[in-house]
């Protein structure tokens, strides 16, 4: 398998997660407690107030993973999650980012 | 007319207008202000206990016996630490908690303060919710919710951390909030609750398999009806073990790692299973891809990350399991299924559960079968976690939801007797009986000392082989007989211990007539033990090896 297709199955095999949560101190370790107590990898967070400051959304760029659906789930059942959608690996956030993550 | 209260008077206040009339826990430096505030609380009595995991599994011991969400306090610090097993057993069990630990003062905390530890970052993956207080106003809001939040849906354990200027600060109280109360789940989907009529009233051979969410939903009575209108052989979790009496003709008991063999069987033949409010443990299941392999299966529960998680249910419904069950009733058509039932009467007479040597109130069968005769349906059975709680699960006549107390998913020695105070603090006018092994009472020995004082009325039966009895079995079993760190040395002098610490006690052994010194001493009020010897050799069974499936089982 030649460099580039590597690259082009691990984009195929990427989720995204768009998780709008209640803004306070501790809702990133609940939620990213819940893939790390699995040993499942996050590769990238991205995390910003959204209108007047008492919500946020974090972006979760993850593996896909046969776990992925329980994972949101669980997600799901946090206190402070309002709601959590799943997008595909091309989703812009991550990809417009791309080019402060040049070496 | 607005009031001027402390943070520490508000959390109190709060806690009364929550209806709490009994709290367990331990004061230190960070909890000093709610621990004078609650010391000049006309309504709630506060149950010195001497550890905090004691104080943890007391709260449980009462909000198991009650359905209602229990309280505990711990300070900050190794209070904190110590609370946090218990905290983690009520997860795993869905028991509702409420956790109130002090936090040193909000300017030190993150300078590794004395007795200062990150309680909220420790306890995130074991409660169901947790809250850092950064301001007495916060109260109001946290404190009623905390106590919706372990009451609603799947109940379970929330921890509020206060630090001590919080507790401290003076604000004025203009209203007070309504008491957190629980929010009602979603309604199960109608449509799917047809079709799940529809696919039971098709089965040849189904099984109700009864989970802890038939008892915490208060659902025990609705499955049961259920399983006389369709003629459902049923089993139960380690969990749901009362929902059905033991001794109902459709019962089969516990199901999985020690069930009885003709009930693995019978579930390996089944065609299909409806799981209620459970949650294919790997304890019941065994090797999941083998379990019930021939089955359609129903899961109802009212938490959606449970259907799907371990198996992909053909009809999962979301909802109350109560509400749920009070439609699929009249829904269900009544059947007979007589050749199902037969073939099940066949295993169960191929199969029949074995009780070694029951008739002698000195075994380990006898004695909980004695302990039984004794006792009526009222008495609340506690258990420690071990052989022990494997026997008494197998062989005591559980007729009652809420009458059994045991921990379950986190298997946590040291459960035993500080809940079996809980229950008895709760329901004081019961007998509670609480089977324990050597191995286990030795966790929270210290707890015997809050019996005496509390003057509870338990009853503790040490089971004792001078071993931990469990891993004995498995390196019996398992690892070619090498006996390794199982065996006890020495063992403590039990009558002498329990008398130090201010509790009758009778040994079984020395009595001549161990079936009358029994009844004497249950017959008795207030605390006391009653040690019994029992053989090391003998096992749990039958049993399931880890990893094989259920159909596999050895012994018996």
């Amino acid at each position: 398998m030649n460099a580039h297709s590597r690259e082009e199955s691990r984009a195929l095999a990427r989720a995204v997660l768009e998780i709008d949560v209640n803004n306070h101190p501790g809702v990133m370790s609940h939620v990213v407690g819940l893939f790390s107590r699995r040993a499942y990898n996050v590769e990238g967070i991205l995390c910003l107030p959204v209108g007047d400051g008492t919500a946020s959304r974090i972006w979760l760029l993850v593996n896909e993973d046969v776990r992925l659906p329980q994972m949101m789930k669980q997600a799901e059942k946090l206190e402070d999650v309002i709601a959590i959608r799943r997008h595909g690996a091309d989703h812009a956030v991550f990809e417009r980012l791309e080019e402060f993550f040049r070496r | 007319m607005p009031e001027t209260l402390s943070g520490a008077q508000i959390a109190i206040r709060l806690l009364e207008r929550q209806g709490i009339r009994t709290v367990a826990g331990i004061p230190g430096g960070a909890i000093l202000p709610i621990y004078d505030a609650l010391s000049q609380s006309a309504l709630i009595r506060h149950v010195l206990a001497r550890h905090e995991q004691g104080a943890g599994f007391m709260a449980q011991g009462m909000a198991r016996v009650s359905g209602q969400p229990a309280v505990c306090l711990a300070s900050s610090g190794p209070g904190a630490t110590n609370l946090l097993t218990a905290l983690a057993d009520a997860k795993l069990d869905s028991i509702p908690l409420v956790a109130i630990t002090g936090q040193v003062p909000r300017a030190m905390i993150g300078t590794d303060a004395f007795q200062e530890v990150d309680t909220y970052g420790l306890s995130i993956p074991i409660t169901k919710h947790n809250f850092l207080v950064s301001s007495a106003e916060e109260l109001l809001a946290v404190i009623p919710r905390a106590f919706a939040i372990a009451a609603s849906g799947r109940p379970g354990p929330v921890l509020v951390d206060i630090p001590k200027d919080v507790q401290s600060q003076i604000i004025e109280v203009d209203a007070w909030p309504e008491p957190g109360a629980p929010r009602p789940a979603p309604a199960a989907n109608g449509e799917l609750l047809a079709q799940a009529a529809t696919m039971i009233d098709e089965a040849a051979r189904p099984i109700l398999y009864l989970g802890g969410g038939v008892v915490h939903s208060g659902a025990a009575g609705l499955a049961v009806q259920l399983a006389e209108k369709a003629n459902l052989p049923t089993v139960m979790t380690l969990m749901a073990l009362g929902a059905m009496p033991v001794d109902h003709p459709l019962s089969l008991g516990m199901l999985g790692m020690h069930g009885a063999r003709s009930t693995n069987l019978a579930l390996d033949e089944c065609d299909l299973l409806v799981a209620v409010g459970a949650r294919f443990d790997d304890r019941a299941t065994g090797k999941v891809a083998q379990f019930c392999p021939r089955a359609r299966i129903i899961h109802i529960d009212i938490d959606p990350a449970e259907l799907g998680k371990i198996k992909t249910a053909h009809i999962a419904i979301a909802g109350d399991v109560g509400e749920a069950l009070g439609r699929l009733l009249p829904a269900v058509h009544a059947g007979e299924r007589g050749p199902w039932r037969r073939r099940v009467a066949e295993l169960q007479a191929r199969w029949p559960f074995q009780m070694p040597d029951v008739d002698n109130p000195r075994s380990h069968f006898g004695l909980i079968q004695t302990v039984a005769a004794c006792l009526d349906r009222d008495a609340v059975i506690a258990t420690d976690v071990g052989q022990h709680q494997m026997w008494v699960a197998q062989a005591y006549p559980l007729r009652r939801p809420r009458q059994w107390l045991t921990s379950g998913g986190l298997g946590s020695m040291g459960f035993g007797v500080p809940a079996a105070i809980g229950a008895a603090l709760a329901e004081p006018d019961r007998t509670v009986v609480c089977f324990t092994g050597d191995g286990s009472i030795l966790m929270n020995i210290q707890e015997l000392v809050t019996a005496a004082e509390e003057g509870v009325n338990l009853k503790i039966i040490l089971l004792d082989n001078a071993s931990l009895g469990l891993v004995h079995q498995q390196q019996t079993l398992f690892y070619g007989e090498r006996i390794y760190a199982s065996r006890f040395q020495v063992s403590p002098h039990w009558t002498t211990v329990a008398e130090g610490f201010g509790i009758a006690a009778v040994d079984l052994d020395h009595a001549a007539n161990p079936c009358a010194a029994l009844m004497d001493a249950l017959s008795r009020r207030g605390p006391c033990l009653i040690h019994a010897s029992i053989d090391v050799d003998q096992k749990v069974y039958p049993m399931v090896p880890p990893g094989a499936a259920n159909r596999e089982m050895i012994g018996a």
